[in-house]
Formats: structure tokens, C-alpha cells, sequence
């Protein structure tokens, strides 16, 4: 019995790490699209991860995600051709904190559907001030980005993977952890406990852009040409919000499984129904929300639950007949 | 020994004053109720105690110590614990969560294994349902948990507000048997209720509060025997 409890307990950690092991040495014998795909999904995995890190856990529903990621492809415009690349990286990831720190500090005193509202204004918001800054004031629109490899941005995008998961891990089993989803739970009770809840949810939302920005900036490099239009693009906004419900968020890796079906499903629609494929996209979209509102994550849960009953049942019926055959 | 004071206390709401001259005090070890109807000025009352709202004038002395106009989370580390209307729980988190978020502010933190420790020794329940989620509690666990989580602050005061509120008669007396049990440990309890006839029951003294003045108090006893109360508020 213990044996078994200790196994289990190392079983997540091994299976990872040969996880990533894998991952790490992908790049070496695969098909060059294989690592063109992996970058699609492991960057919709931050931006699921990073959404349900704030999201996810204090309930307010962010559709800023594209402001941020917009920031990321932004600085690697600016900064691509001055900054080494870890720094132009990092600095991706420093502007969206800053931003999003704030817009937290204005909007987060807004509660539900407002707070989303204005999140995804936010966005057009960015957008068009953009626009129009480069039209009027610099003259140019768009610009060209410095080129780095397909398997180099693959491994900075697995780098940041693994350090938001880690980051949202530790945040999960700690006191600070706690009290954000206590913010979720009841937030009016949570301050009369004496959470400081306006600097916390501020702090979250910038922390959980950061690494939205930092995806962003890499990402960029893969783009030759980014402008305003599409580099704001609120599709970035609502995928993550997707993923991560279609995922599930009980669960550390709920956002991250619903990031890799969905990229996956993703890619197979565009190619092979160019035209159909959002609408494919949509109406996957209703059933989830419709038969699975915990997520995939929920689905398997609720599986186990039944498959567990259904041994108990079995074991007791099989435990009466023994008791009522030896009397 | 005294443990709180409150002194001439007037509170205003903008313009309006809601609380008249209030003087009344709790002394260690004590159980009092302060009864009156709805808009009476209770919860007014409890809120300036524990700093949510100014008052114009007058004072509150906790254990000897001038406590008018510090901010809430100081005056919850020095040892006064409120609970609100109706408890509010963490519906989605578990018992334990709820717990140990009571113990959030730095100083209790350290010491929360302990204070968990015991308040399970008072309602067992709660442990044996340690990860069942709050929501899933019935109306007398949500009560347990409620008082649990107030106790995780390590109070020497605790504040209740409307005890029996939207609870059935039966779990309003095992609730009042909770507070009598609680005291008997050495908590001191300053309890605001509606339920006039139940909280004399088991309360050390009483005030009334009409209109936002104190029109009348004593200990238990005298007031179940006092006319007005009796006529007011027992219907006799």
C-alpha cells in the first residue's frame, strides 16, 4: 500500500520530465512542420496558462489578452534590431506587466461583465491609437521583424511553458494562492479577513501578462511583418478564454490539455476546411459549454467518480451473495 | 476585568444621526446581547466598534486601550473577531481552506496547525469533512464553520451579528449553545440579535436598542421581567 502511494506520488513528476525530455530533443529528428506546430501550441498554452492564472482563480474574466500578446510582438518590432534577443524577450514581458498593471489599477474595482467589457475594449483601444499613431505621426505602417529560427523560438516557448507552470504551481499550494481563490469564492468576506484584494488581484493580472508578453516578443520573430491590425488581433483574446474552459480549470493542467486538443484541432480545420473552420470552431465551442462546463478536465473526473461507484456497487452486491450463501 | 468600553458614541450617516450618546461595556468572560428591531442602529454599532466606520464622537477602549478610528485589520489583530450577517463562507473552498483563511493576517498565520487543532477539538464535525467543499455544508455545519473560521483569528472578542439569521428554530438553539460553549472556554461574546426571547436565554446581560439609543439594560433576568421589554419585543 505505501509502495504504491509513494509511486504515485513520483508517477506526475517522471511522466513530465520524459515529457519534456521528449520535447527537448523533438526538434533533432522531426519534420520542420512538427516544430512549427509545437510553437503554435505551446504559445497558446502560455496564453490559456497565463488567462487562468488570473482568471481562472479570482473569476474575473480578462478578454485582454490580445493587448498584452500585441505588446510582446510590438517590442520585438521596436527592439529587434537593438536588443539581443533574451533581453528583447524579457523587455516584451516587463512593457505587458507594466500595462497591465495599470489597467488593473483602474478597472479591477469594476466587478463580472464589466471588468470583461472593458478588458476587451482595451484591446480595440490599443489597436486604433496605434493605427492611428502610425499613420499621422510616424508615416509608416507596419514593420518587418528580425528572423530567428523555427527551433530556437520552439525552445524559448518550452522555456516559458515550463516556468509558468512552475510559477503557477507554487502559486496554487501557497498562502497567496489561497487567498486569490478566495477572492473567487467570496471577495467581500475575503477583505474582512484583512486580504489586501485590490493589490492582489493587480499583481496577478500583471503577472500573468508578463508571461503573455514574453510569448508575444518571441513569437514575433517567426512574423515577418506585423501591424497594428495584426498584431492587436482579439482572436488572441478569445482563444485563450476558450482553451482554458474547454481544458477545465479545476486543475494545473486543465488549460494546458485544452490548449493542445484546440491548437491541434485548430490547425487540422484551417487546412482542411479553409472556410468552414470557425464555424466548426463555434459550434465545438457551444457543446463545451453546453455538456462540459468543468472542462475536459471535469469530464474525466466525473468518469472516474462513475466508474468508481459502479465498482463499489459491484463489490457490495458480490460481498451479499457471499454473506447470504455461507448463512 | 473590563474588555470593552464603549462611551457616548454618536455616529452620523452623512447628515443623519443613527447612533445617540451609546455607552455599554462587556466584561471578560462575558456573554451580552444587544436586542432591537430592524433599523435600530446594531449593525451601525458593531461597524464602529471594529473601525469600519468614524465616529463623530465619543470612544471605544478594548482592554484598556483607546481603539476609536484605527483601521479594521489592526483592531482584528488586537484580538476582536467579527462575524457577519449570515457568515459568509468561501462557498467553493473547502473546510480546511476556509479555516486557515481566517488565520490569514501575519501573526496568526504561524500559529494556524494549532488554532485548527482546536477548533476541531469544538466541532468535531468540520473535521471529518476537513476537505469537503463549503457549499456542501448543511445549515448548522455552515454555522460551525462560520465560528470556526472566527475563532482561527485567535480573538479574545468575538462579535456576532445576528446569529440566527435564516436559520431554522432548532439550529438558532444549537447555535446558542455553541456561543454558551464557547464561552466556557474563555471566549467573551458580544452578540446582536433580533431574537429576543432565545438570546436572554443564554446571554449575562442585555442591552436594547431603540432608534439608536440604549433605552434600557441589566442582566438577563431583570429584563425578561421588565414591562417594556416584555411588551415589545416577547409579546407578552
Amino acid at each position: 500500500m505505501k509502495a504504491e502511494n509513494v509511486s504515485k506520488r513520483y508517477l506526475t513528476p517522471v511522466i513530465l520530465i520524459l515529457l519534456l525530455a521528449l520535447l527537448i530533443a523533438l526538434p533533432w529528428f522531426t519534420r520542420p512542420y512538427m516544430v512549427v506546430l509545437l510553437k503554435t501550441i505551446l504559445m497558446f498554452t502560455i496564453l490559456s496558462l497565463s488567462w487562468a492564472l488570473f482568471s481562472g482563480t479570482t473569476g474575473y474574466t480578462s478578454l485582454a489578452t490580445a493587448a498584452f500578446y500585441g505588446v510582446g510582438l510590438y517590442t520585438a518590432a521596436k527592439l529587434g534590431n537593438v536588443l539581443p534577443v533574451p533581453l528583447m524577450v524579457l523587455c516584451g514581458g516587463l512593457f505587458s506587466f507594466i500595462l497591465a498593471a495599470a489597467i488593473g489599477a483602474i478597472t479591477l474595482r469594476l466587478k463580472g461583465i464589466y471588468f470583461a467589457i472593458f478588458t476587451l475594449s482595451t484591446v480595440e483601444l490599443i489597436k486604433n491609437v496605434m493605427h492611428w499613431y502610425e499613420i499621422n505621426v510616424a508615416g509608416v505602417r507596419g514593420h518587418r521583424i528580425l528572423h530567428v529560427s523555427d527551433a530556437t523560438v520552439f525552445y524559448y516557448l518550452l522555456g516559458i511553458t515550463v516556468l509558468l507552470l512552475l510559477v503557477t504551481y507554487l502559486i496554487k499550494r501557497s498562502k497567496y494562492g489561497l487567498a486569490l481563490s478566495s477572492i473567487g469564492s467570496c471577495e467581500e468576506a475575503a477583505a474582512h479577513i484583512g486580504v489586501n484584494v485590490i493589490t492582489l488581484k493587480v499583481f496577478t493580472f500583471a503577472l500573468s501578462s508578463f508571461f503573455v508578453g514574453l510569448a508575444g516578443a518571441i513569437m514575433a520573430t517567426s512574423i515577418n511583418y506585423i501591424d497594428a491590425y495584426i498584431a492587436f488581433d482579439l482572436n488572441y483574446s478569445f482563444f485563450p478564454t476558450l482553451m482554458a474552459i474547454f481544458g477545465g480549470m479545476g486543475n494545473l493542467f486543465g488549460p494546458v490539455i485544452g490548449a493542445v486538443v484546440f491548437s491541434y484541432l485548430r490547425e487540422i480545420l484551417i487546412t482542411r476546411f479553409p472556410y468552414a473552420y470557425m464555424f466548426i470552431f463555434g459550434l465545438v465551442m457551444v457543446l463545451t459549454i453546453l455538456y462540459l462546463p468543468n472542462g475536459l478536465v471535469g469530464l474525466y473526473q466525473t468518469i472516474r467518480l462513475k466508474l468508481k461507484q459502479a465498482n463499489n456497487k459491484k463489490e457490495k452486491t458480490l460481498g451479499g451473495k457471499h454473506a447470504s450463501t455461507s448463512s | 476585568m473590563l474588555m470593552l468600553e464603549v462611551k457616548n458614541l454618536n455616529v452620523f450617516y452623512g447628515n443623519v444621526q443613527v447612533l445617540w450618546d451609546v455607552s455599554l461595556d462587556v466584561k471578560e468572560g462575558e456573554i451580552v446581547v444587544l436586542v432591537g428591531a430592524n433599523g435600530a442602529g446594531k449593525t451601525t454599532l458593531l461597524n464602529t466598534i471594529t473601525g469600519i466606520i468614524q465616529p463623530a464622537s465619543g470612544s471605544v477602549t478594548f482592554l484598556g486601550k483607546d481603539i476609536t478610528g484605527l483601521p479594521p485589520n489592526e483592531i482584528v489583530e488586537m484580538g476582536i473577531s467579527y462575524l457577519p450577517e449570515g457568515g459568509r463562507l468561501f462557498p467553493d473552498m473547502s473546510i480546511q481552506e476556509n479555516l486557515e483563511m481566517g488565520s490569514f493576517l501575519k501573526k496568526s498565520w504561524k500559529v494556524r496547525k494549532e488554532r485548527q487543532e482546536k477548533v476541531f477539538t469544538f466541532f468535531p464535525r468540520l473535521q471529518e469533512r476537513r476537505k469537503q467543499l463549503a457549499k456542501t455544508l448543511s445549515g448548522g455545519e455552515r454555522q460551525m464553520l462560520a465560528m470556526g473560521r472566527c475563532l482561527m483569528s485567535g480573538p479574545k472578542l468575538c462579535f456576532f451579528d445576528e446569529l440566527s439569521y435564516g436559520l431554522a428554530p432548532k439550529l438558532v438553539k444549537e447555535s446558542f449553545q455553541m456561543l454558551q460553549m464557547l464561552r466556557d472556554n474563555g471566549l467573551t461574546i458580544f452578540l446582536i440579535e433580533q431574537n429576543v426571547n432565545q438570546s436572554l436565554e443564554i446571554a449575562d446581560r442585555a442591552y436594547v436598542l431603540e432608534n439608536g439609543r440604549i433605552v434600557s439594560h441589566g442582566t438577563s433576568e431583570e429584563l425578561k421581567q421588565s414591562d417594556h421589554v416584555r411588551k415589545a419585543y416577547l409579546g407578552i
